[in-house]
């Protein structure tokens, strides 16, 4: 028989080193893709380095990281919304009608449409609730019913495609000012939804890594029986993620009317898809349980720079959907390859 | 112990948590029949039966996992049926369980304290350092070591993870803690560890209930034994009213275990066999003594001895 004097602490395990710990992080990847599309599009495209056109690259991609912000608090809670693209549309409809066909102060339109949006969230989450099905399954039913109500309501009230013009009704400049307007920082443009996007993404942060209801998201989307059983209350805390992506779908649906005037009733679809990818990009595990709100912000500023690098670059614009494919291709072996080292060490 | 003096809620009339012939049904499958049973603060009940006896269903009506289908459960005397977990906790039942882990992609600080978060200021903010320092703390009383405990708990050992949900009950339990099972995964030391938990939350008045098929685990803490058998309680006995030998041997069945032990008194344990390789399938299936498995299971009534 042999013995072997063991101390009382574990020495088998070093502690890990403040490189490996970053490296750890869901949202060096991202971080990493970010500053080295910067460094290509700089290279190839001298538009891309002129110092005025960072308001429209961070423009392009506030208009994403809105809504990834609340899609990747979603998704790390383990659920899906492949409505999340037409409902933006749904809210700048529900606003533009109700003000327009009553004739009321165009606020009443964007307060009636708030309240739609966080009721299209909560149904959804209620409906997953209640049937038990995936997320994906129930939300492709919410997009296609949005769908079709965006087209079917806006032909009744208009008679046409879009949405009736806004502008000389009351309280139009207001809102504009509010939800679509832009101001001067030296000689960069910069609109109004970029410091909601920051102000989203610190929040959202902060709400996923320092508060309790943080702690819920992780657990109700990494095992979510488990969670129940200890005590947290997981379909609340889903029913309320659900909401904050109608919020955020409010808040873009709101810019995109007033910015715009008017809406398409088609527009929108497809948008879904570019979220999940902004989150995804940004270090978010589609099993939910794993993410980072910073991430999927950085997620849709690599969209946004894609996006414009490429024209500036002088290449065709046609390609800019292969390059996305491609770039979450990429983002998700990147993720996966950061993940495994920082593991190992 | 002076537990009873410092504990004068002990007094009272009612004992903490009283089944009457409660029932569960999942659809077809009876699961619970007419189980009558009392836990009382500052004793440890242990619940005892073989796979699928019942156990687990029975801790999960406390647990508020499940809701029970007849008779009533009673706290403190009132009829209460928990719709959540979390009204179940707030009532100070703490449960481990079995097939429940932790979320496994969380840290070991952000498991242990899901769903009891401490939070301090004025915007309700999680004070990480307190409950890092608590975390790290009960760990260490529990006999492991965690030096990163923002450690992914899915890269924990089984064991670890165990002790990490067992050290959660304990510390949150206020009046009850259930344990279903908490030795199966652990070595003999943190085994050890965890009987002196359960001696010490009796000691500190809290009722324990301890789910095991370790007989001598059972015994050497519990106050009061419990054993189910297909749903129904086929024991209830004061720990004055029986020995070790007792117990082991009600729980196998008694008539069983005696007819086990002979069976098996064939297999000299002590044999050592060459390597040799063997075709897939090639390990007999062993001799089954018809009737020595009698009411447990009733299907294998009538097959042929010995189908290979
Ligand atoms: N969710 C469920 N749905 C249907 N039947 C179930 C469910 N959970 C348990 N059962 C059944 O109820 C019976 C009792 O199961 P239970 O888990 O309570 O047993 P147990 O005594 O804990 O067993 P073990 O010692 O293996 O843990 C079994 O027949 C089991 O198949
Ligand atoms: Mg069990």
């Amino acid at each position: 028989m042999s013995t072997v004097t063991t101390t009382s602490t574990d020495d088998r395990v070093v502690t890990r080193s403040w490189l490996a710990q970053v490296m750890g992080r869901p949202e060096v990847g991202a971080l990493i893709g970010a500053i080295a599309l910067a460094a290509l599009f700089s290279a190839a495209a001298p538009a891309f380095r002129n110092i005025t056109n960072i308001g429209t690259i961070l423009y392009g991609s506030s208009t994403i990281g809105i809504m990834a912000v609340a899609v990747a608090l979603l998704m790390i809670g383990g659920e899906f919304d492949l409505s999340a693209g037409v409902a933006v549309t749904t809210s700048g409809l529900a606003a533009a009608h109700t003000a327009w066909y009553f004739g009321l102060n165009v606020w009443v339109g964007v307060f009636i449409a708030l309240l739609i949006s966080l009721a299209i969230g909560a149904f959804n989450g209620w409906l997953l609730y209640k049937t038990g099905m995936p997320s994906f399954l129930v939300t492709l039913g919410t997009f296609f019913i949005l769908q079709g109500v965006n087209l079917a309501v806006t032909r009744i009230v208009t008679g046409g495609v879009s949405s009736n013009s806004l502008n000389d009704m009351d309280g139009f400049n207001s809102a504009k000012a509010v939800f679509a307007s832009t101001f001067d920082v030296g000689s960069v443009r910069i609109n109004i939804t970029v410091i909601y996007w920051v102000i989203l993404t610190i929040i959202g942060s902060l709400l996923l890594l320092r508060t309790r209801y943080g702690n819920w998201i992780f657990a109700a989307g990494g095992d979510a029986p488990a969670a129940r059983a200890v005590g947290v209350p997981v379909v609340a805390t889903k029913i309320a993620l659900f909401m904050g992506v109608g919020f955020c779908a409010w808040l873009l649906g709101m810019h995109l009317l007033f910015n715009f005037n008017n809406l398409q009733s088609g527009q929108g679809v497809g948008n879904e898809f570019i979220y999940i990818i902004a989150a995804v990009i940004g270090g978010c595990m589609l099993t939910g349980g794993f993410g980072s709100v910073v991430g999927a912000s950085i997620g849709a500023l690599i969209f946004g720079m894609t996006r414009l690098g490429i024209s500036y670059a002088g290449w065709n614009v046609d390609w800019f959907f292969t390059f996305l494919g491609a770039m979450l291709i990429l983002a998700t072996l990147v993720n996966l390859y950061v993940k495994r080292k920082a593991d190992a060490r | 112990m002076t537990a009873v003096s410092e504990h004068p809620s002990r007094t009272v009339e009612h004992p903490l948590l009283e089944f009457d012939n409660v029932g569960k049904s999942y659809g077809n499958v009876q699961a619970l029949r007419g189980v009558n049973l009392t836990v009382r603060q500052g004793e440890v009940t242990c619940v005892l039966g073989d796979n699928g006896a019942g156990k687990s269903t029975l801790i999960k009506i406390m647990a508020g996992l499940h809701d029970y289908t007849e008779g009533e459960m009673k706290l403190n005397g009132i009829e209460r049926r928990f719709g959540s977990p979390r009204l179940a906790q707030a009532a100070g039942i703490a449960t481990v369980y079995q097939d429940l882990a932790l979320a496994p992609l969380m840290s070991v600080w952000r498991n242990f304290f899901l769903a009891n978060e401490i939070r301090t200021g004025p915007l309700r903010m999680l004070d990480i350092e307190a409950m890092k320092s608590i975390c790290g703390e009960e760990l260490r009383k529990m006999g492991i070591e965690i030096p990163d405990l923002e450690r992914p708990v899915g890269r924990l050992s089984g064991g670890q993870r165990q002790v990490i949900a067992i050290a959660r009950a304990i510390y949150f339990g206020a009046k009850v803690v259930i344990l279903d099972e908490p030795t199966a995964a652990l070595g003999v030391k943190q085994s050890g560890v965890v009987l002196k938990y359960i001696v010490k939350a009796r000691d500190a008045g809290l009722g324990v209930i301890f789910i095991t098929h370790n007989p001598h685990h059972a015994f050497l803490v519990g106050n009061h034994f419990i054993i189910l058998k297909l749903g129904r309680v086929v024991l209830d006995a004061h720990r004055s009213e029986l020995t070790l030998d007792q117990l082991t041997a009600e729980m196998a069945g008694g008539q069983e275990l005696a007819e086990l032990s002979h069976e098996l008194g064939g297999i000299d344990a002590g044999k050592v066999v060459a390597p040799h390789e063997v075709r897939h399938g090639g390990v007999g299936a062993p001799e089954l003594d018809d009737s020595a498995d009698g009411s447990a299971d009733g299907s294998a009534d009538g097959q042929p001895k010995g189908t290979a």
